[in-house]
């Protein structure tokens, strides 16, 4: 196992990449103010995420990992069912997906 | 069995009692509740044949953490659960002749409270008796605040929050206990025998978190001031049901769940205690001569009267302890003679305050007598059961220290300052406005005062039997505390 | 220790009848008659005379009869037994208290007639014999604190007895407060004995005392804490304020309680105790200033007061401050003595002064009295005959106590003894300016008052002649050995007594000689009669009347005001104790714990004002919040 992954891509490689995508992710969350685009970059921080946990999983030989990863692509797409939903609902009221304009929720 | 038996009758009554509906909910309840005492009466018997033993339940409950379903009397146990179900009848039937709304809630209430109550008493595992112990809030609470006074809004909440914050550091400390404790149980049998394994340190904050939700409980000066307004607040029933037997679970508490628990962090800080508790006698008692409403009144004599019954048990020795489980009974009978008869007198004036009363005497003999002799029990004359007390919870205190003795001792006179003072303008002089009117008891009145006065004599000639029952109990409890 | 199982009975039932009394009037009072219910409880008062009396003759005066009736306060190895003990001392209380106490009960059916609340005064009536029955046949301190507060009850309710007056009222509560100080005092002293000598039984804490040294700091505290409980009773100095104002409650009540029979329990707890108090030198010293004291100071008061029974209460506190005077010099059996004259010619004059506001329809005041000699014949012949015997004038029965306590008290030191003298003088005096100003010149009342004067019945007469007799020839039951006489009644209760006076004689003994003693006599005689013939110039001869309130000045002012001490008092402890009542709740309860406790909610209430107004609504600053928290854990996590 270990010489195989050896030979294969670098370890450390998926590590940079899933960083670097779950940064975006979180920049994207940050600073863009489009509802959906924010959603985009949830989905995205999620997969990076995902993406870590195969690869450790393959790493180190345990599939726990793999196993988590199918639930959190249920939990995901759970998620942005009822996120959408929520979306739509939203637009249908304000006509628009901008989330500066949802500040009616506090105190 | 008998130990289910007694604990859940008054919970399976308490539901009939919904179920009946409110033109038969006051019977059906001082039906029950007078079942539950011939039951109550039955355990006595029983109890005298046999002793404690026959009276432990146990059944595992949950395995971890391990809480077990652990029930039983002792005759300190049983002392308390006979003074609940002597009571709640009397509190029931006192109710009769009093337009209440929804009467069924509010019976059902009762008899709910009655059984939170006996939990705490039998409960015999910490967690189990937690439970019963933050039960018996729920209860009350919506007593006072579904049938309360005018103000019983803010009052209960302040109330139910005070005694909240304290019950809970006192889950905590039954964590910290749990936690600490090497055989990681929350059963008193446990506790008591691992009392000695807990170092010194931890037993002071487990003395500070026990003492401290008790001591709101109680109340202990100065965590007392959530008590008057209550008191005023609640319908006569809740406050009945608050002052002559919730009280007793902070004392009862004490006795059970803190002075064998923490042996250690009791030889430490009990001298702070036991001052915090003379200091409040006099305090309370001070306060309350210049009372002008009645229930408040009552309330601070009843602060000074649980005072000295704290000071009796954090005295250590046999004798405080006998005075205290004595005077818990008897001050359970007395005031709750006291609030009914500050009930009459509401009922028939519509008002509390002291001011526009007096002459009473004069179109009320009955009334009179009953009150003159309830409130002698409560000045602690002797031949009344209040004597009894008092004597042996000074002579404790006497005997852990002189001048506390002495100065708490002042309670006696203090107190007949302000019940006389109170008797003299409620009921004595030329009738007002007011009073010309007044009706002499009823037929309900008339049986809870005559039990009630009769009581305080009985007691106050002869209490032997409650020395007896306690004496096991104590004597075992009093082992326990003091470190040899 | 004489057990005779044929005096049980009779010993047990002694209290027990006026208990019955009590219930039968009590419970069914409302349906009996109100003339029989007066009956009843003086049949039982007598049906308890009788027992003593048959326990007086068949118990010998050096037995003793201990009754256990049953364990009352019992655990452990802590008991305490309600017992009796009959022994010569407490007989010679309970003739007392039965006697008299039956005699004021039938003058009461008559004094109380035409009262409407009759019932109850019986019945409270009957209450207290059976407190100060059980004060006086407790063979324990306890039974006796049972009887001690009982008969403080008893005297609360039938001082407020009118209930419907306030004064009436306050009395009552002022007589009961101060003696509960008292009882603390008595109740530390019980702790105190029960502590350090593990019983609280007479016979056992007189055996353990003698055992310690004489003159001991334990004895010294037990002694003069049972002496506090005995001044709030028996009306010392400082707790005697509350005795002159009882006189609100019916006269009869006056003359049983505040006369005749619980005021003296101090005298006869310290009796009791005898042994205690001789083992603590210290204390009798201080029993003897406070009796003497209080002799003087309530016998100065006495001059000036214009209300007849206010007169006879001063005189009462004064007599017993002389009873005091007699214990703490360590005469025992003369203070006893003392006390059973005092009790026959105290009740005749109280019931005397009744007849006369009887006959004079509630009229208090001697200055609108007068002349009434005349009017009512009976009345005047036995209270004069009660004034000669309270004066001291051979061979009437105060003559004799009073001359063996100033007797005793020249042997013991001179000054007590000039003290006591000169109170004596005093007490000639106010008691026939009393007589002169009552009984004699003319009627100064209203004319319609004067139609109405008319003696008393014949049920408030004959008790008046009985108490007359009694303060004529009481006096033999104690004749002095310097006429040759063997001393009866100091025989009498040498049982009890000796212990204690055997203690004291090792100290000091020597005996007045008989010439001495007959020059003390003539001096006193001489001194008592020329009170009265002062009294009977300044009244009589000179028509004198007490002075209007307002007129009076100066020192005379200041005694017919009593010294101010009721003043003093109110001011130095009731006003401050009811300020510090206020405070305590405003300024404490209110203020600081309330305070605290508001503080504690107010700063809840702040932390989510403050913390609201992170919830601002807007999204971005949440996930922004969001990803700063976990920036901010990872670099405590990782860092820190």
């Amino acid at each position: 196992m270990k010489e195989m992954a050896m030979n294969t891509v670098p370890h450390n490689w998926y590590l940079f990449l899933s960083t670097f995508l779950f940064c975006i992710g979180i920049m994207g969350v940050l600073f863009r103010r489009n509802a959906i685009i924010i959603m985009m970059c949830i989905e995205l921080m999620l997969n990076s995420v995902n993406l870590l946990l195969v690869s450790f999983s393959a790493y180190s030989g345990n599939s726990d990992g793999q196993v988590f990863v199918f639930f959190i692509m249920v939990v995901a797409a759970a998620e942005v069912a009822v996120g959408l939903a929520l979306l739509v609902s939203i637009y249908r009221n304000i006509a628009s997906t901008d989330i500066d304009k949802l500040s009616k929720l506090k105190w | 069995m008998m130990t289910l038996l007694i604990l859940f009758f008054p919970l399976i009554a308490s539901i009939l009692v919904f179920a009946s509906g409110n033109n038969l909910a006051s019977k059906v309840a001082l039906l029950l509740a007078a079942a539950e005492l011939a039951i109550t009466v039955y355990v006595y018997s029983v109890y005298k044949q046999t002793g404690a033993d026959s009276f432990y339940y146990f059944k595992e409950w949950i395995s971890n953490p391990k809480i077990s379903f652990h029930l039983g009397m002792d005759g300190l146990s049983l002392l308390m659960v006979i003074l609940t179900n002597f009571l709640t009848p009397i509190i029931i039937l006192s109710a009769f002749n009093r337009n209440i709304e929804n009467a069924k809630a509010y019976f059902s209430l009762i008899l709910f409270m009655q059984f939170a109550l006996i939990g705490v008493f039998i409960a015999y595992d910490g967690l189990l008796y937690y439970i019963f112990w933050e039960l018996a809030l729920i209860p009350i609470y919506f007593i006072a605040l579904r049938w309360g006074g005018p103000n019983r809004v803010p009052v209960t909440l302040k109330f139910f929050i005070y005694t909240l914050a304290g019950s809970l550091l006192m889950l905590f400390g039954f964590i910290m206990l749990y936690h600490y404790n090497p055989s990681h149980s929350f059963d008193i049998r446990e506790l008591y025998d691992n009392a000695s394994k807990i170092c010194s340190c931890n037993q002071s904050w487990l003395f500070w978190m026990f003492f401290l939700a008790f001591a709101i409980k109680i109340p202990i000066v100065p965590f007392h001031t959530w008590q008057a307004d209550t008191y005023k607040e609640a319908p006569t029933q809740g406050t009945m049901l608050l002052a002559g037997i919730m009280l007793k679970m902070g004392t009862y508490s004490l006795l059970r769940w803190l002075l064998p628990v923490v042996p250690a962090g009791v030889a430490q800080w009990g001298p702070l205690a036991i001052t915090l508790c003379v200091i409040g006698i006099v305090y309370a008692s001070v306060i309350a001569i210049m009372q002008k409403d009645l229930k408040k009144l009552f309330a601070y004599s009843s602060v000074a009267h649980v005072g000295l019954i704290a000071a009796g048990i954090f005295s250590l020795n046999i004798q405080g302890f006998q005075g205290s489980v004595v005077q818990m009974m008897a001050h359970g009978v007395n005031v709750v003679g006291l609030f009914f008869c500050a009930d009459i007198i509401f009922n028939r004036t519509k008002s509390l305050q002291v001011e526009g009363l007096g002459g009473i005497r004069n179109v009320a003999p009955q009334f009179n007598t009953m009150f003159m002799i309830v409130v002698l029990g409560s000045v602690a004359l002797p031949l009344t059961n209040g004597f009894i007390g008092e004597f042996l919870l000074l002579f404790g205190v006497y005997e852990y220290n002189t001048w506390l003795s002495v100065f708490s001792g002042l309670t006696i006179i203090l107190g007949a300052v302000y019940m006389f003072r109170m008797f003299q303008r409620v009921m004595l002089g030329n009738t007002s406005e007011t009073t010309s009117v007044f009706k002499d008891l009823m037929w309900n009145e008339k049986i809870v005062l005559a039990i009630i006065a009769i009581t305080i004599i009985v007691m106050g000639i002869y209490p032997k039997p409650v020395f007896d029952m306690a004496q096991p109990a104590l004597q075992s409890i009093l082992d326990k505390v003091i470190i040899k | 220790m004489l057990t005779d199982s044929s005096l049980i009975a009779p010993g047990m039932l002694i209290p027990l009848f006026p208990l019955i009394g009590f219930l039968i009037n009590g419970l069914f009072g409302k349906y009996l008659p109100k003339s029989i219910t007066g009956w009843i409880a003086s049949l039982a008062v007598l049906a308890s005379f009788c027992c003593v009396f048959y326990m007086f003759t068949n118990l010998p005066s050096t037995g003793s009869l201990h009754i256990d009736l049953f364990n009352w306060i019992g655990f452990a190895n802590f008991n305490i037994s309600f017992g009796y003990l009959i022994d010569p001392l407490s007989i010679t209380m309970m003739l007392v208290v039965t006697g008299i106490g039956f005699l004021i009960h039938v003058y009461s059916i008559g004094y109380m007639h035409d009262d409407e609340g009759v019932t109850r005064f019986f019945t409270y009536l009957n209450l207290f014999i059976f407190f100060m029955l059980l004060l006086v046949i407790g063979s324990n301190y306890l039974v006796m604190f049972i009887g001690w507060e009982g008969v403080g009850l008893c005297s609360y309710l039938l001082i407020g007895y009118w209930f419907k007056n306030d004064a009436f009222n306050d009395a009552a509560k002022k007589a009961f407060v101060m003696n509960r100080i008292g009882d603390l005092g008595f109740l530390l002293g019980m702790f105190f004995i029960l502590f350090n000598f593990g019983s609280l039984d007479y016979a056992e804490v007189m055996k353990q005392a003698s055992l310690l040294p004489v003159g001991s700091a334990l004895l010294v505290t037990i002694t003069l804490l049972l002496f506090v409980g005995a001044t709030g009773k028996s009306a010392q100095i400082p707790l005697y304020t509350w005795l002159p104002d009882a006189m609100a409650g019916p006269t009869p009540v006056s003359a049983l309680i505040h006369a005749a029979t619980m005021v003296t329990a101090g005298i006869y707890m310290i009796t009791r105790s005898g042994v205690l108090y001789a083992m603590a030198p210290f204390s009798m010293e201080i029993v003897a200033i406070v009796g003497v004291a209080t002799c003087l100071m309530a016998a100065i008061i006495g001059l000036m007061q214009n209300d007849i029974k206010k007169v006879l209460a001063y005189s009462t506190v004064s007599q017993l401050g002389l009873m005091f005077a007699a214990l703490g010099i360590g005469a025992f059996a003369s203070g006893m003595f003392h006390l059973v004259t005092h009790a026959f010619f105290k009740a005749l004059l109280f019931l005397g002064s009744g007849s006369v506001i009887h006959a004079l329809h509630g009229e208090q005041d001697i200055r609108k009295m007068g002349g009434l000699s005349k009017y009512i014949k009976v009345t005047f012949i036995t209270f004069l005959i009660g004034s000669i015997a309270i004066s001291g004038i051979p061979p009437f029965a105060g003559f004799f106590s009073k001359d063996e306590i100033l007797s005793k008290a020249f042997e013991h030191s001179k000054i007590i003894w000039a003290i006591l003298s000169i109170s004596s003088m005093m007490t000639a005096f106010y008691m026939f300016r009393l007589v002169y100003l009552t009984f004699f010149n003319d009627f100064r009342g209203t004319e319609v008052t004067k139609k109405h004067i008319h003696e008393s019945p014949s049920t408030m007469t004959i008790p008046l002649i009985i108490l007359a007799v009694l303060s004529i020839f009481g006096g033999f039951i104690g004749l002095p050995s310097v006429l040759g006489f063997a001393h009866k009644f100091q025989q009498y209760l040498s049982a009890v007594t000796a212990p204690a006076q055997h203690i004291l004689d090792e100290s000091h003994a020597a005996e007045v000689s008989h010439s001495t003693e007959w020059i003390l006599i003539f001096t006193a005689v001489i001194a008592a009669i020329a009170s009265i013939l002062y009294a009977r110039y300044k009244y009589i001869s000179n028509k004198e009347q007490p002075a209007e309130d307002a007129s009076l000045t100066g020192i005379n002012k200041m005694v017919y005001n009593k010294f101010y001490v009721d003043e003093i008092y109110e001011t130095c402890i009731v006003k401050p104790l009811k300020v510090l009542s206020d405070l305590f709740l405003v300024l404490i309860d209110k203020l600081v714990i309330d305070l605290v406790v508001n503080a504690t909610a107010w700063v809840v209430g702040l932390s989510g004002r403050t913390l609201r107004l992170v919830q601002n609504g807007n999204t971005g600053f949440y996930v922004f919040a969001m990803v700063f928290g976990i920036i901010v854990l990872f670099v405590i996590r990782l860092f820190i």
